[in-house]
């Protein structure tokens, strides 16, 4: 299938509410999951005959399991606060965008099918018949939401929309409805234990070559280990880290970290993979499963502390989920939070004058840093009460000279997501992730003009990679978008003498 | 007793019958409903009084509301408020004797000016609703409705002051109802109209938007401490998932 042409935004001075234009992006879908994808997950191929009564089902059971997907169901008045929070909804104009239109093609369902008003007054409460024309939209627009929940930050009640499509997602896949992108993904890191089915030979091979690499720009033996057992640290990080650009700029750092800390550490390849797409399809199962192989890889390298590399959707879960889903982590260093971000480490360590860093070294930059959605709106970092913005610009700014943030409204709790987070960043939705990229570009494209700003520093996979292209669509350089961790790693300095 | 009087004594039975039941109903289901996973948005409090503050923060000065949208702010909040107001003076027909401070002058006086106060908010969230196009994309018919029903409690409330009744038998017929012993209840119209309205609006309130009351008190991502690395939050349903292993 051909990716249509589409119309490309202008960067506006200012971040503009566009008026509703209906449709806009309807004929926006990604491609379904194949059924050898389908079946390895447990969901079946293709859609099932029975499919309303099965949705149904399976509707009903999860809001006996979700509060939340229950009292988001019946607390919304409606009242439009979200109306224009949506970063897709700002790029693309589409009303079903707006996470109380998105919210409302289930909650339409929902109330036809489960409240006494929607069942003898439909039209009255906006119930609606649950068709294969309504399944056809919830496949378009649950994947138009990157569950960034910008705006649960802003709901009254506090609804979050990313509840909701998680739940859409998994009551789709239950009657074979499923997305190729996460479900292929989810699968290879069930078979191989990484995003990119990577196999440990490969990677062993790769981590060799970093080695060399390293070695070749400053004659130091900085190590990449794997599956080296009784090290201090298991490190779990996006794969993307082992060779995209920039974020393996950023593996590089930490292990220059980790190498003048004198911290042992290792890779696994059983756990070759920090980020979850398990929560992408709301489905707790696979969550729960991805999340178990990083306990039985600490487990069997002998660890006693797990840290998780520069990951937005990984550290959501790994802080907010790894606990629940995999823990009780006793057998860890109690001393040490578990998990523990990159951040957190090189922030004690710098804290503690065990790292110095000689910030001349990043003086061909000026900086900004994009807070990751899922970083700033499901984690914390340091125990510090908004840790998660704090730490990471404490960082950059002992690491350069020249930082400077984007405007108020675009950052920390209020950031825009990048536009390809929560299982969109695949390119059969390549016209959504450059719209949905609008308002951090305008934000962007202000801290340019006004102060000179060079480079915007990320600590997400998925963030990198979507502005690697977005940076390109709009008019800037594909390698204006940076590894915080690649900051630290120019501007450390390292010490000679363990040579 | 006359007809209009049985009716009403009927209908309010009725309306407090599923109100109240009805409303219980639905936060036993909201308590029972496990929150599986801690999702709570920032500035996340650690501790259950830090989450008191912050419910607290909510349900009186609608704190996040005002940090996205300053007009829907001030539309809603007005309107709660002066809701407030009027049911402080209202509080003199259900009470005897007459709670002390309910009927101070000033409390009095500023439910009555509240009920201005209600519709002029209310009539700004209708505004919204007709001419902010993306608020009139998810506006159902209930949702009109439902505004144009408050405005109409209002309205006929505040007619009162102008179609007088006997205020002395009405609160005979509500004290008469809650100690059941029956009373006639005047029949002015805009004192019927008035309280057919505030039944319905008992009647829906279990079945409709109006549980967002409730619901901000069950919202996890505002009632949830951030507490996931230091306790593990396991629901029952989860732990039947690790025990088959």
């Amino acid at each position: 299938m051909a990716i249509k042409e589409f119309e490309k935004p202008t960067l506006k001075d200012y971040t503009s509410i566009p008026p509703v234009e209906k449709d806009a992006t309807s004929h926006l879908a990604p491609f379904k999951s194949k059924e050898e994808f389908q079946s390895s997950l447990g969901y079946p191929g293709e859609l099932v005959d029975n499919w309303q009564e099965i949705a149904l089902d399976k509707m009903g059971n999860l809001l006996k399991k979700y509060r939340s997907l229950r009292v988001y169901l019946d607390s919304c008045m409606q009242c439009g606060a979200c109306t224009d929070k949506c970063h897709y909804y700002l790029g693309t104009k589409d009303p079903n965008n707006m996470p109380v239109g998105r919210q409302n093609l289930m909650r339409g369902v929902y109330r036809r099918y489960f409240t006494l008003p929607g069942k003898y007054f439909p039209k009255l409460v906006g119930a609606v018949d649950f068709t294969k024309e309504v399944l056809d939209e919830w496949y378009s627009y649950y994947h138009q939401c990157s569950q960034c929940r910008r705006c649960a930050v802003f709901c009254p009640i506090g609804i979050d929309t990313a509840e909701i499509s998680m739940a859409a997602r998994e009551i789709m896949d239950s009657v074979g409805v499923g997305q190729k992108y996460c479900n292929e993904i989810i699968g290879k890191v069930h078979k191989i234990g990484n995003n990119l089915g990577l196999p440990e030979p490969a990677l062993a091979d790769t981590l060799e070559g970093l080695e060399e690499d390293v070695k070749d720009e400053i004659d130091i033996d900085v190590k990449f280990p794997l599956d080296v057992k009784d090290s201090d640290v298991l490190l779990i990080t996006p794969s993307a880290d082992f060779f995209a650009e920039p974020h393996v700029d950023g593996l590089i750092g930490y292990a220059k970290v980790f190498h003048q800390a004198g911290i042992s550490w290792t890779l696994s390849s059983h756990a070759s993979e920090a980020a979850n797409f398990g929560m992408f399809i709301g489905s707790y199962d696979n969550m729960r499963k991805l999340a178990l192989r990083i306990r039985e890889a600490a487990l069997e390298l002998n660890v006693k502390r797990i840290v998780f590399g520069e990951c937005g959707h990984a550290w959501r879960v790994a802080y907010s989920f790894l606990n629940t889903l995999a823990g009780p982590f006793d057998f860890l260093d109690s001393r040490y939070p578990v998990p523990q971000h990159i951040c957190e480490l090189t922030y004690d360590l710098m804290n503690r004058n065990v790292l110095k860093f000689d910030k001349s070294a990043n003086d061909d930059m000026t900086l900004t840093y994009h807070d990751s959605c899922n970083v700033a709106r499901g984690s914390n970092m340091g125990d510090i009460l908004g840790g998660q913005f704090s730490v990471p610009r404490d960082i950059i700014k002992a690491t350069v000279n020249n930082f400077y943030d984007m405007e108020e409204e675009s950052i920390k709790e209020k950031t825009y997501c990048c536009g390809g987070g929560g299982g969109l960043l695949t390119d059969d939705l390549i016209e959504l992730r450059m719209k949905g990229a609008l308002p951090r570009m305008e934000a962007l494209k202000r801290v340019v003009d006004d102060h000179g700003v060079t480079h915007m520093a990320a600590i997400c996979a998925i963030c990198k990679s979507q502005f690697s292209k977005a940076f390109q669509y709009y008019g800037f350089e594909l390698d204006q978008i940076i590894s915080l961790h690649q900051l630290v790693g120019n501007a450390l300095i390292m010490n000679k003498k363990e040579l | 007793m006359s007809f209009v009087t049985i009716f009403y004594v009927i209908l309010f039975y009725l309306a407090a019958i599923i109100l109240f039941v009805g409303l219980g109903y639905r936060i036993y289901e909201y308590t029972i409903i496990p929150a599986p996973l801690k999702i709570p948005t920032p500035p996340a409090p650690k501790t259950k009084q830090g989450v008191a503050a912050r419910l607290i923060r909510e349900v009186v000065f609608f704190e996040s509301l005002f940090s996205a949208t300053k007009w829907t702010w001030l539309f809603g909040w007005l309107f709660h408020f002066a809701l407030l107001l009027a049911a402080f003076r209202h509080l003199r027909y259900f009470t005897d004797p007459v709670w002390g401070w309910v009927s101070w002058e000033i409390v009095q006086a500023a439910g009555h000016y509240g009920g201005y106060v209600m519709v002029f908010g209310l009539l700004g969230l209708l505004a919204r609703r007709v001419f902010v196009d993306r608020v009139r994309y998810i506006s159902s018919p209930s949702d009109y409705l439902m505004l144009i029903l408050i405005i109409g409690i209002a309205v006929s409330g505040l007619m009162m002051k102008w179609f007088q009744t006997d205020i002395i038998a009405v609160k005979q017929f509500f004290l008469g109802l809650m100690y059941f012993k029956w009373a006639e209840l005047p029949t002015d119209l805009v004192l019927l109209v008035h309280l057919s309205l505030v039944a319905l609006l008992m009647i829906i309130f279990p079945y409709s938007k109006l549980l967002h009351a409730p619901g901000l008190f069950f919202s996890p991502t505002r009632n949830q401490t951030d507490t996931s690395r230091d306790q593990r939050h396991i629901s029952d349903w989860a732990k039947k998932i690790e025990s088959q292993k």
